[in-house]
């Protein structure tokens, strides 16, 4: 089963909930970090990398010897990355999406596949859990490419292949053999936070009862919403802020699956990189009990999958 | 003209909440919400829309199943994934699409369509410290590198026509697309950090980043007494990489307040934490001149 750990707004707790449970999580587990912009699992969760993968995205190299200058590869490309200017290719290789357009279309076979560093991918042991992060290039726009290949290396890890975006479907895990999986989204709701959340099994969204808070929950709700699977809420700093969010869990039927209060030893803990339900019995309990609800939820999805497929 | 823009890597450090209360001392100033994903700003400043238009950034691939002949070879050229196949029967995912058109180009039957989408909306408005330029990206979408693009073109434009000399804009979290698009040729970035291990991590990347697109740069330190071992080794950092030490900022519930009644943090508070806030902007004010003219110099030399 994957389980995402997703907000709207940033700095409302992901990481905290997401080293938690993998720190109180009852069977094998394997965290993910896919906030490849700004990884932050791996400062509390403290894994011993054991490989470092450097990958990239592939761009046009042309061989102007072979270029007749048909203009074929400036007329596919959609993102302005190659254009043809009388007898000169010129191409831009940070604007690529990689797509493989212009090197497919090319008649006189004249563009081949360069590299264009996306980043880091890194693998290690976090205690017992198995740990992968991606970590985008300081100056690489772009996010996306870079989590399809942690999620392909994930699936290739795991074999099952489902997280490697297959399109037959939601992967029905058979339980106890694959590790549960949690990923630690990046903030938002654009194409990089849908990127890692829709494979997941179960969503959860970490907010705050704060103005900004629930506005940005509304925007993951709504995104998230049409990807179908069950999706619920935990509160950090349940008890700053307003009711507001507690309304709007109620009006729109989302599950409130728990709830974190301010207390300062939580926030001190985070501010040394230390994992929360490590500090104290009684959150460890809150956390262990959060990852019952949620295994539970995911059980009886996968149930009725297979109540489907049969 | 001059563009500062508050940014920080780590989302939730009180970029927006420090946004808002600058905007209040620099009034009027033209304000520039640029998280065009979560945005955030409008909810302290009420901005009152007077006009509206749609952002259309793209593309996204349709296949019609009439004329489909279920050759497959849409599946076979996407890099994305984004095609799937049920029984013969070939369908896009549009969350799953890049629209970068192979498939349309490759079908050979040509059932493939590739209509504009709007991927956004951007607006013009009003508000008490003066005008806003605010975005809303639809969910899921992509391109917000393109609208947050726009809305600087947009703002630069207003601004000239309103004879204004200054554009403080909320920047995105992280240090992608949308950041990026956010930070080139700007005047200088102030970058809002906290003492957590998560903040001086993600404080070094968007650091870089700046310095990678040449854009001086400060460091302020939000809830500072939350680890003072971790505040100095921020400081430290800064110093070693040219960044200006801005100040710190104490942790205070007073942020919270203002938020839940709509208020810039200035004008909810008149006590120390406010006066506080606007020792920084002056800080602020007094540092991206000083870049500015540090500039001109090695210029002109």
């Amino acid at each position: 089963m994957k389980i995402a750990i997703a907000s709207g707004k940033g700095g409302t707790g992901k990481t905290t909930v997401c080293a938690s449970l993998v720190h109180v999580w009852p069977r094998s587990v394997m965290a993910v970090d896919l906030d490849v912009e700004e990884p932050n699992l791996h400062l509390f969760l403290h894994p011993i990398m054991e490989s470092t993968e450097e990958v990239a995205i592939d761009i046009p190299i042309v061989d102007e010897s072979r270029c007749d200058f048909c203009r074929k590869c400036a007329e596919i490309c959609r993102f302005k990355a190659i254009t043809v200017f009388g007898d000169i290719v010129l191409t831009y290789p940070e604007m690529c999406h990689g797509c493989g357009g212009c090197m497919a279309i090319c008649p006189q076979k004249a563009i081949s596949a360069g590299k264009r560093p996306l980043g880091e991918i890194l693998h290690g042991k976090a205690g017992k859990a198995d740990f992968w992060m991606g970590r985008l290039r300081v100056g690489e726009a772009m996010s996306p490419p870079l989590m399809r290949l942690v999620k392909q290396r994930i699936g290739q890890a795991t074999r099952s292949g489902s997280m490697a975006g297959s399109a037959d479907g939601p992967a029905v895990d058979p339980p106890d053999i694959l590790p549960d999986i949690l990923i630690d989204a990046p903030p938002g709701v654009s194409c990089p936070a849908m990127n890692a959340v829709m494979d997941a099994d179960v969503i959860v969204l970490v907010t705050e009862p704060t103005p900004f808070g629930l506005y940005d929950l509304k925007l993951a709700h709504e995104a998230f919403e049409r990807l179908h699977v069950p999706m619920g809420v935990v509160i950090n700093r349940s008890d700053i802020g307003t009711s507001d969010t507690r309304t709007y869990c109620k009006e729109t039927g989302l599950d409130i699956w728990a709830e974190i209060p301010f207390e300062r030893g939580i926030a001190e803990a985070y501010a040394t990189g230390k994992i929360v339900a490590e500090t104290d019995p009684k959150h460890f309990d809150r956390f262990r009990e959060l990852s019952e609800t949620l295994m539970d939820i995911c059980m009886s999805r996968n149930r009725r999958q297979e109540g489907n497929h049969a | 003209m001059h563009e500062i823009i508050v940014i920080s890597g780590k989302g939730g450090t009180g970029k927006t909440s420090l946004t808002a209360a600058f905007a209040h001392m620099a009034s009027p100033v033209l304000i520039c919400d640029l998280d065009v994903d979560a945005p955030d700003l409008h909810l302290l400043l009420q901005p009152e829309n007077t006009e509206t238009h749609g952002f259309t950034g793209g593309h996204s691939a349709l296949i019609d199943p009439k004329t489909c002949t279920g050759c497959g070879t849409c599946r076979e050229m996407c890099r994305y994934d984004a095609v799937s196949e049920n029984n013969g029967t070939y369908c896009i995912e549009p969350l799953r699409c890049e629209g970068c058109g192979v498939c349309v180009t490759f079908c050979p039957a040509e059932a493939i369509a590739f209509p504009e989408k709007e991927c956004g909306r951007w607006f013009s408005s009003e508000t008490r410290f003066g005008p806003m330029m605010h975005a809303q990206l639809y969910a899921a979408e992509e391109n917000s590198g393109k609208l947050v693009a726009l809305l600087r073109t947009k703002a630069r434009q207003k601004a000239e026509a309103l004879g204004m000399e200054l554009i403080l804009s909320d920047g995105p979290p992280g240090i992608g697309c949308p950041v990026i698009s956010s930070l080139s040729g700007v005047s200088y970035a102030v970058l809002v950090t906290e003492p957590t291990p998560s903040g001086r991590h993600d404080l070094e990347r968007v650091a870089s980043l700046a310095r990678h697109f040449q854009v001086p740069a400060g460091v302020i330190i939000n809830k500072s007494d939350l680890n003072e071992n971790e505040c100095s080794v921020i400081e430290d950092f800064c110093r070693q990489q040219e960044l200006d030490v801005i100040g710190r900022l104490p942790f205070d519930p007073v942020i919270t307040h203002a938020m839940v009644h709509g208020k810039a943090v200035t004008e909810w508070d008149s006590g120390v934490f406010s006066a506080r806030i606007r020792e920084l902007w002056n800080r602020i004010c007094e540092v991206a001149a000083c870049r500015k003219n540090m500039d001109h110099t090695t210029i002109n030399n």
